[in-house]
């Protein structure tokens, strides 16, 4: 099963390299929308709570942007039939999250980079902790937007829809890693973000095994 | 028949009783409610506020609970029953939502202040919200049926979190909250038997109120449905 998701995820990788849609479309859409908040911005300095709200703010647009073209491509190209042929459900969804898993990585790197060269609050002071809080929001939404994403494409793929529906599955995540990048530039210990921490990673495991357990439903017509 | 009138008679008397009834100092007739300090006579949105809130939650609860059916049977009826709880359950969201902002105004001095109950329930409301916005997104009937339930699942599944959780163990200005100086709960400290009592009777016939509601509710979906199978298949000349 793995082999067969990793070919999954192979022929994912390749067909992106040849068009670089998602690629190109999401550092464009992280520049576009990192460069309308330092114009709005403009000469003012910015605290440290809202360095780390737009920090999230920009990771949950992108992801909203890009990541629903996983399953959105399968039905636009009409291999959807194909795909529910050749591989159970779990190695499609397996395929399809590491390929997001990877994007979600990917991109959330480069706005975190770009982030500590333009702005200037973004300091941080515990850095095991922001990379701790960085992993495990990657993973938490890269799961929670493949598996809309998979709702998206069935319902014919409405582009509004994404964001509406990822958004309050997103929330408790998003809240939370807010407050741990905040605690990451503040420089608070292991012991004092223990909580927050944990709530990130039962959010991952549950919407982890969630994922797995209600794909069969979308996948099967 | 004699079930709605004894409904009517409740909710009649809960409104009453919960509006009219005095706030004194030391209540000492049965229809006297205490002076609860910090409350004072915002109290008495309490009878209609938490019956609210209440039903949101058992809304969204039954909702999941005939979603998760519909995915073992495939019967449409279950999805009509998960919809119609959905449906009543927005409703009550708004409600609660609403008079739970009234009663921040004068208790706590604003209409929203993002307390985490505010959140929990800003994000309740927003889960129903995108539920509707999928369901009338899609055409098939079982598609729509079965998408919905996935996704009311998926959103029951990270929920709780907002509604039992996340409350109790951050601070915030609602009861129940992690720096809550009042020990716990009003119900149980602070209301005496008489504000218990419509208290309780407040809930049960919200409650009754709700199941009624959902009953109508779940039928009227099923007949239109038929109805439209009916208007849809004029070639057979017969109901699809």
């Amino acid at each position: 099963m793995i082999a067969e998701s990793y070919a999954l995820f192979k022929k994912d990788f390749h067909s992106e390299l040849r068009t670089r849609y998602a690629i190109n479309s999401l550092a464009m859409f992280i520049i576009v929308a990192i460069s309308v908040i330092l114009f709005s911005i403009g000469n003012e300095t910015i605290t440290e709570s809202l360095t780390a709200g737009l920090f999230w703010v920009v990771i949950f647009f992108t992801a909203m942007s890009g990541l629903s073209r996983a399953f959105v491509s399968e039905e636009e190209r009409g291999t959807t039939l194909t795909l529910q042929l050749i591989a159970s459900p779990t190695t499609v969804f397996s395929g399809k999250l590491i390929f997001n898993l990877i994007l979600v990585f990917c991109m959330n790197l480069v706005i975190a980079l770009l982030y500590s060269a333009l702005f200037e609050k973004f300091v941080v002071q515990n850095f095991p902790l922001f990379l701790l809080t960085f992993i495990l929001g990657n993973i938490g939404l890269a799961v929670a937007s493949t598996i809309i994403a998979a709702i998206i494409a069935k319902a014919g793929a409405k582009g509004t829809l994404y964001p509406v529906l990822s958004f309050p599955i997103l929330l408790p995540l998003i809240l939370t890693c807010v407050q741990l990048t905040l605690f990451s530039f503040d420089g608070t210990s292991f012991e004092e973000a223990q909580f927050e921490l944990a709530i990130v990673v039962g959010y991952d495991v549950i919407m982890f095994t969630a994922s797995y357990m209600l794909f069969d439903f979308i996948w099967k017509d | 028949m004699i079930w709605k009138i004894f409904l009517f008679l409740l909710l009649a008397f809960v409104s009453i009783a919960g509006i009219a009834f005095p706030i004194v100092e030391k209540p000492s007739a049965w229809y006297e409610f205490p002076f609860i300090p910090g409350l004072e006579e915002n109290a008495k949105i309490i009878f209609f506020h938490v019956p609210t809130a209440w039903l949101t939650v058992i809304a969204f609860l039954m909702s999941t609970v005939f979603s998760f059916r519909y995915l073992r049977t495939k019967n449409l009826d279950e999805d009509a029953k998960a919809h119609s709880a959905a449906q009543l359950g927005m409703i009550f969201c708004i409600l609660a939502t609403v008079t739970g902002a009234v009663w921040a105004k004068f208790a706590w001095g604003q209409f929203w202040s993002w307390d985490p109950r505010q959140t929990s329930i800003f994000a309740i409301l927003l889960i129903y919200g995108a539920l509707f916005a999928l369901r009338s997104s899609i055409e098939s009937e079982d598609k729509r049926a079965t998408l919905s339930a996935v996704y009311s699942l998926i959103a029951f599944v990270t929920v709780p979190f907002f509604i039992f959780i996340m409350p109790r163990i951050m601070k915030g200005l609602h009861p129940g909250s992690a720096d809550d100086t009042n020990a716990g709960p009003v119900i149980d400290f602070k209301m005496n038997s008489s504000m218990q009592l419509i208290f309780f009777l407040s809930l049960i016939g919200f409650t009754i109120l709700y199941f009624w509601m959902w009953r109508v509710g779940y039928k009227s979906i099923i007949i239109k449905d038929k109805l439209d199978k009916k208007i849809m298949n004029p070639i057979t000349g017969q109901g699809g």
